[in-house]
């Protein structure tokens, strides 16, 4: 028990979620508005659409595959579901199972290509980032649609009643949880390490990872195509270009939580929280009128530290797990 | 061990970079009062432009904006996202409405998108003034528009007939897309101005479409003079096309002899001022409109104005302006670029 709380402690997860809480304490206590209810309102706001990609792409990496193209497959279901709107369908629930249809559809095709002619996945979805963002384009060309309800966009971003929190953030909680009792609890998730640390052992131990393979790509295809809908929702704007270059910040949320670009290692928590930590210190720096430029630095320095990190981690301690056993035996001369 | 007192260290260094962003910024302690004309002083005036990096905002926040803030002693700021992407503008709305900054001058990237963040805004109590690019009039108090299309379409006729010379002549139009709605829009006022009295000698004999592509305007402006041998005047009211004939012009025998005006900006312009290929050319001043929206800010969040048609205001150097239907306020008729002022400009 005591060895389990130690190497919890010692672990990715851990760190991340030590650095979330230090960054929250210090940024209340030196930047004035980070500890109103107004900061985490839209923190929240932000982080949404990152979590609920970076859940299904969690999975993805840890077998050893990445999407890149979730941004755009959120694009084009923001703009199927503006042109839909625009010619006359608007019950909601059709607009979401049509969106949700249609990043299947995509999720697909990247998993097929992936599993079916054994291409690498980066490659594949580099292609798709372009392709997809480019049917965006041909959908709406450079208008946007607007004119949804305001139930709908006041809906979307509306607080739990007397809160300021977002009420999404519950259908949010509610994934990530199946996420992770799916990862961390079932065979289903323990084969994806299998996979993830090495796929051709884990076929002969009898685990499809083809198929795997296939159907996570497609989630990822569908969530990204849901956050699409919030997305539009928000920001009452369906355009081509909307979440340009998000994938960015959804892998480096990946990557900072504590999952490994090679596969086979990471955990939702670390994700979950890496998530919180990139909105709260983005915002946090906004506040205290750091400008953009040097923004994009600290991002950069954390997905570069967070590539490093887990690895020195891990390096670090295969090296103090060799040295144990050397001291104990006594060494002939 | 070692690793997380690592993380941990680079963290910490990095709240402490941002701790000392802060101080420096400080609270600005100047308390509001009323100054001159009504107009409170410690008011805190943020400008948010499409992006930051973009010369063409530099020159309207950090020169006009600036100096009016100063002139009615507020408390200037600018921020933006380095993308101009509605999404990051929203991120930065956020920050302002939080910051409880009493202006914010923005120029949005999406007419909607950033309408939810704004009135979150409005509820915490800033002012909105749009400028350069509006957005649903509902989402703001005031939209500073930098010319009409009328006063554009006036403005390109007069620059060629006084460049063309009283004998007149046969003209072109160097337009950018087809469909483009403003250049439509002025292309049609133009030729209304063109079937006055005054403008009878001049003749418009051909309108083409450079697509706003500097090789395709290059010769489309090429074509228009093996075309009309006798054409004595181009205008082009887009940047890109007038930059692509003025080097088109500079570098030919047609240099001096065929005249070229348009809408472009100074930085693309000044060598073909200088060396004769344009006497003239025009657009708005940025710093001016930048000056113009700080001020409308200003008898906003003062209680002056509030934003309802017919009020009137003062802004400044720039005199007394009134607000028109929609909450727009037109900041005048184009800036006019010659030899002589061209040198001061930088975007």
């Amino acid at each position: 028990m005591a060895e389990r709380i130690r190497r919890a402690a010692g672990s990715w997860d851990f760190l991340v979620l030590v650095a979330l809480v230090l960054v929250v304490v210090i940024g209340a206590v030196s930047i004035e508005g980070v500890a109103s209810p107004r900061f985490w309102r839209f923190v929240i706001l932000e982080a949404i659409p990152i979590a609920v990609i970076a859940l299904p792409l969690t999975l993805l990496i840890i077998t050893g595959e990445i999407d890149l193209s979730v941004a755009s497959v959120l694009g084009l279901s923001c703009t199927v579901m503006g042109k839909l709107w625009a010619s006359g369908v608007h019950s909601l629930p059709v607009l979401v199972l049509v969106c949700l249809a249609l990043g299947v559809l995509c999720g697909a095709v990247n998993g097929l290509f992936v599993t079916r002619f054994g291409l690498p996945s980066l490659a594949v979805t580099i292609g798709t980032l372009a392709l997809y963002r480019g049917l965006a384009y041909v959908t709406l060309g450079d208008k946007a649609i607007a004119d949804y309800p305001t139930s709908w966009t006041d809906g979307a971003v509306a607080p739990i009643p007397g809160l300021t929190i977002p009420w999404m953030i519950i259908v949010v909680a509610v994934l990530a949880i199946l996420f992770a009792v799916v990862l961390h609890a079932t065979p289903v998730g323990r084969g994806l390490y299998a996979i993830g640390n090495n796929d051709e052992a884990s076929r002969f131990a009898g685990v499809a990872v083809g198929k795997t393979k296939f159907w996570l790509f497609v989630a990822t295809g569908a969530m990204s195509a849901l956050a699409g809908i919030f997305w539009t929702l928000r920001f009452a704007s369906a355009r081509a270009d909307n979440g340009n270059g998000l994938e960015l910040a959804v892998i480096a949320a990946v990557l900072l939580g504590g999952v490994s670009i090679f596969g086979g290692r990471g955990g939702l928590l670390g994700v979950v929280g890496a998530v919180v930590l990139l909105g709260v210190l983005r915002n946090a720096l906004q506040l205290a009128d750091v400008p953009a430029n040097a923004l994009t630095i600290v991002t950069g320095s954390l997905l570069i530290a967070s590539v490093v990190g887990p690895n020195a981690v891990a390096i670090a301690r295969a090296r103090l797990r060799r040295r144990r056993p050397t001291t104990s035996i006594p060494t002939t001369p | 061990m070692r690793m997380r007192s690592i993380a941990i260290g680079a963290l910490s260094a990095l709240l402490l970079v941002s701790t000392a962003a802060c101080a420096e910024d400080g609270d600005d302690g100047t308390g509001s009062g009323t100054g001159e004309g009504g107009i409170k002083t410690g008011l805190k005036v943020a400008f948010l432009p499409k992006q930051v990096n973009n010369p063409y905002f530099n020159t309207a926040d950090n020169k006009g904006g600036k100096e009016a803030v100063t002139e009615f002693k507020g408390v200037y700021s600018e921020t933006g996202p380095s993308e101009a992407s509605p999404s990051a503008q929203v991120s930065y709305i956020n920050t302002l409405s939080q910051q409880g900054t009493d202006v914010i001058v923005v120029s949005a990237n999406d007419k909607d998108a950033i309408c939810g963040a704004l009135k979150e805004a409005r509820q915490a109590g800033a002012k909105i003034v749009t400028f350069d690019s509006d957005t649903t009039p509902g989402c703001r108090d005031i939209f500073v528009n930098q010319a009409t299309a009328e006063g554009i379409a006036k403005n390109q006729i007069k620059l060629i007939s006084e460049a063309v010379g009283p004998e007149g002549g046969e003209i072109a139009i160097l337009s950018a897309t087809a469909n483009a709605t403003n250049q439509n829009a002025w292309i049609t006022l133009m030729k209304t101005e063109l079937a006055k009295p005054e403008n009878s000698k001049l003749k418009l004999v051909d309108t083409v479409y450079g697509d706003d592509d500097d090789q395709k305007s290059f010769q489309e402006a090429q074509g228009l003079l093996a075309k009309h041998p006798n054409l004595k005047g181009i205008i082009s009211p887009t940047t890109v096309g007038v930059a692509a004939a003025a080097r088109y012009l500079s570098g030919s025998s047609f240099k001096g002899k065929v005249q070229l005006t348009g809408l472009g900006t100074p930085n693309q312009m000044k060598a073909y001022v200088n060396d004769g290929t344009v006497k003239s050319f025009a657009l708005w001043n940025p710093a001016d409109l930048g000056y113009l929206a700080a001020w409308a800010g200003a008898a906003l969040a003062s209680g002056k104005i509030t934003g309802k048609q017919g009020e009137k205001f003062t802004a400044g150097k720039l005199g007394e302006y009134t607000i028109g239907a929609d909450g727009v306020v037109v900041l005048g008729d184009p800036y006019v670029f010659t030899k002589d002022n061209v040198a001061n400009f930088d975007f």
